[in-house]
């Protein structure tokens, strides 16, 4: 399926993928933020949430004692409030993959998710790519988030980000891929869909806004694109490709629009930490603090969550 | 991705806006600044199309009441309304305008129990929009000798206006406020199936301060109507409503030197060229005919698509249905509400047996529709033929018929191939063909890449049976005054 699909697309012209009207794009992205989740729904859309983090730290500061901790946090979330999911991975510079992989052992429901390809400018040779990405691969990692070569791409060297995402995901073996587009840079919501397409032609198990590094990260509007462009791949193919929006998702009622997004875009299928992640590191505690407000009524200060 | 529910699923919890409104049991007309009972002592009531329930009764406007009115409004118009400078009638517009600002929330949710439309619409454009027409023709009063430069402005004397019950509140704002920024005085009368909104803006209007008997509103049906029309003392008619009445009044008028405007009935093209936008497409094409149930005059019924993105588009915008929230039009999170009244639910039957007998396919949600009240389903008819009735009439319900055409030669003709020209729409990616299709179109408004739009400052009104005359915009104040043109 890998290589046969790949192969048979790899001649597609991406300048016809299909435009985007961005006027329309927002104000369709304005409808989800209409609507209303309150008590039950929201309670079960802030368990779906957590269990859809991955809890990142990706700092040039970060310590194996700090992912310790974040692995630790993965797996007990809140213990004072039972009954809580796990969320659906760490994600961590490649050196720390093996740190995480002691933390977490090799039972656990969380996964092991680290960054590629030279995270988060991308700019270094192929094969130093791949080097990064099998050493992550082989230290333990069970996803690897790459960046595309985004220069290339706005320079309409299509066929170039194609390839490199396919050797990625060759290197890859049994870890999933998710392909992050850095849609920050790439300037119009038409660039959007386009790099989408390339990114699920080429192998990507998931497509992914952003690497947090920039001012502009995920909006919902842009994740809208991603998502169409998913769905259109499913129409076509029947095969289910994941999204990960990335970076500037801190609060619980912007994350729970995301998930009515994701149900009236691409249906009840995708709600699931299989083809859906959040990447964020603050997003949990403001998720917590809900969850712990519908539990007892009344909202507890931040310094009752811990802070990893 | 077909939509079978199944427990496991993440529905929303419903949430009902709970904010309690101040509704009497009884309204008098508002004539002269004053409630004034009806002179016949007869009330009819106003129920809610969504629950069946009475909400209030209102007064039954009889010729004499009208009269009664139609001199109010004259005396105003001889004195002090008439007298005084567009600077003063000014501040009087904004008032009117902050004041529906501050009590936003309260007519949204009595526009939505009287006229069954969704919380989210009334909430989200009717009741702004109204505040921004009289902002906007406020700004103008002081200033018509600019907006018609080297012409004498005068204003026409007593405005007769018969508004209906699609855009209650917003058709009287629509109406009003160019009347009053002109200089003109008013009798109203909302349609009988939602009156409300429009006494509340009478309570506006007296909590403004406005001289008696510069805006009257009248209750009543039809006959009402006809004597707003038909009473000599009238300067300038203005009707929104149906083709049908609208022929009627264009008759009555007919030897007298009243001026007119008449905004009808539709039956708009909405048309998807192969480069379109697709997905944005069909969020336009929902806008534009399931938006307020499909009881706009502009609504966007007639979709054609070209045959090479037909199935796309078919899956798309059947999969866009799906997701179309269809209950409690108070409810936040409800897309499609009521239908407005027993009259119209029937209407809407009757043309979709006739769609179905003349061989059309027909398309509909899976959805629970409440027990009580007036309600139907978003509904899309495919395989129609240009000439089958539902291709041809307005039904005034979210009932949308698809073509396919080829070229964008056959498209115009079919698109114009109708008697009514109010609106239309074009989606296209490519610049130059969007001007080509949008300038051949014979409409009053015509979209490119957007449907169901509107803006003060932005004429609307139609071509054909669709009626004559802008509103909104320099055309529409221009309308209000007695222009050598």
């Amino acid at each position: 399926m890998k290589t046969g699909n790949r192969a048979s697309v790899r001649g597609d012209d991406f300048r016809n993928s299909p435009p985007v009207d961005y006027v329309g794009i927002v104000e369709r992205a304005e409808r989800f933020t209409a609507r209303s989740i309150k008590s039950i729904t929201k309670r079960a859309g802030l368990n779906m949430v957590l269990n859809m983090i991955d809890l990142t730290t990706l700092e040039g500061a970060d310590t194996p004692n700090k992912v310790r901790q974040l692995c630790y946090k993965a797996e007990h979330l809140h213990d004072s409030i039972p009954g809580l999911p796990t969320t659906a991975a760490v994600c961590v510079f490649p050196p720390f993959v093996k740190t995480a992989r002691d933390a977490l052992g090799d039972k656990s429901p969380v996964k092991i998710a680290s960054v590629a390809t030279y995270f988060p400018s991308g700019h270094t040779t192929l094969k130093s790519k791949l080097e990064e990405t099998k050493r992550a691969v082989s230290d333990g990692a069970d996803e690897v988030d790459m960046v595309i070569s985004r220069g290339r791409f706005l320079s309409g060297d299509y066929n170039y980000v194609f390839d490199e995402i396919a050797a990625v995901k060759e290197a890859c073996g049994d870890a999933r891929l998710k392909v992050i587009l850095e849609t920050g840079e790439l300037a119009t919501l038409d660039n959007v869909r386009r790099a989408s397409d390339i990114a699920i032609h080429a192998g990507g198990d998931f497509i992914k806004t952003s690497t947090g590094k920039i001012a502009s990260a995920a909006t919902i509007p842009v994740t809208l694109v991603m998502l169409l462009a998913i769905r259109d791949h499913y129409a076509k193919t029947g095969k289910m490709v994941g999204m990960k929006p990335a970076g500037g998702i801190s609060k619980s009622k912007l994350a729970l629009h995301y998930l009515v997004m994701v149900k009236e875009t691409l249906g009840e299928k995708w709600l699931t930490n299989q083809w859906f992640r959040f990447g964020a590191s603050s997003l949990a505690n403001d998720v917590l603090m809900q969850v712990a407000k519908l539990e007892s009524g009344h909202y507890q200060a931040a310094q009752y969550f811990s802070k990893d | 991705m077909a939509k079978k529910k199944s427990s496991s699923d993440w529905e929303y919890a419903s949430a009902p806006e709970t904010t309690a409104v101040n509704i009497a049991k009884r309204y008098d007309h508002f004539i002269n600044g004053k409630w004034t009972t009806p002179s016949n002592k007869k009330y009819f009531a106003t129920t809610s199309p969504s629950t069946g329930r009475k909400l209030s009764e209102v007064a039954e406007g009889s010729k004499k009441d009208v009269d009664t009115a139609v001199k109010a409004a004259r005396v105003a118009y001889n004195g002090a309304w008439g007298k005084m400078s567009g600077r003063e009638r000014g501040k009087y517009i904004y008032r009117i305008a902050r004041l529906i600002q501050e009590r936003a929330r309260e007519f949204a949710i009595i526009e939505t129990m009287d006229g069954g439309k969704p919380i989210r619409e009334s909430r989200d454009i009717d009741i702004p929009l109204a505040a921004n027409h009289f902002f906007y023709n406020a700004g103008w009063a002081d200033k018509l000798e600019y907006a018609f430069p080297n012409m004498p402005v005068k204003s026409l004397g007593v405005a007769g206006q018969v508004i209906p019950w699609n855009f209650p509140f917003l058709m009287a704002a629509w109406k009003i406020a160019p009347a009053l920024a002109t200089g003109n005085t008013v009798v109203l009368k909302p349609a009988e199936t939602t009156p409300l909104t429009a006494l509340k803006l009478a309570e506006v209007i007296a909590d403004a301060g406005l001289p008696d008997g510069v805006v009257n509103i009248v209750t009543g049906a039809g006959e009402t109507g006809a004597a707003i029309v038909n009473h000599p003392d009238v300067d300038k008619v203005a009707f929104t409503g149906s083709t049908g009445v609208g022929k009627l009044i264009q008759k009555s008028v007919a030897g007298t030197d009243k001026k007119i405007t008449l905004e009808l009935g539709g039956k708009a093209a909405n048309i998807i060229l192969e480069d379109a936008p697709i997905d944005q497409a069909v969020e336009g094409v929902v806008n534009g005919i399931y938006f307020n149930q499909g009881h706009v005059c502009c609504a966007g019924s007639r979709l054609f698509v070209q045959e090479n993105i037909y199935d796309e588009v078919m899956w798309k915008l059947k999969q866009r249905m799906d997701t179309l929230v269809i209950g409690d039009p108070l409810d936040k999170n409800t897309d499609v509400g009521a239908i407005n009244s027993k009259e119209q639910l029937r209407t809407i039957k009757r043309y979709i047996k006739q769609g179905l007998k003349g061989g059309a396919d027909m398309y509909q949600p899976e959805c629970d529709l409440p027990i009580k009240g007036n309600w139907f389903p978003p509904t899309v008819f495919t395989n129609v033929a240009q000439s089958s009735i539902i291709a041809k009439e307005e039904i005034f319900g979210p009932v949308l018929a698809v073509q396919t055409f080829r070229t964008v030669s056959e498209v115009i003709e079919k698109a114009n191939n109708t008697p009514y020209g109010l609106s239309a729409g074009v989606w296209c990616d490519k610049g130059s063909r969007l001007f080509q299709v949008t300038g051949a179109l014979d409409a009053g408004v015509v979209w490119g890449n957007t449907f169901n739009k509107f803006d003060p400052t932005s004429p609307f009104g139609g071509f054909k049976e669709s009626g004559y005359g802008r509103e909104g915009g320099l055309h529409g104040l221009g309308a209000y005054l007695d222009l050598p043109l």
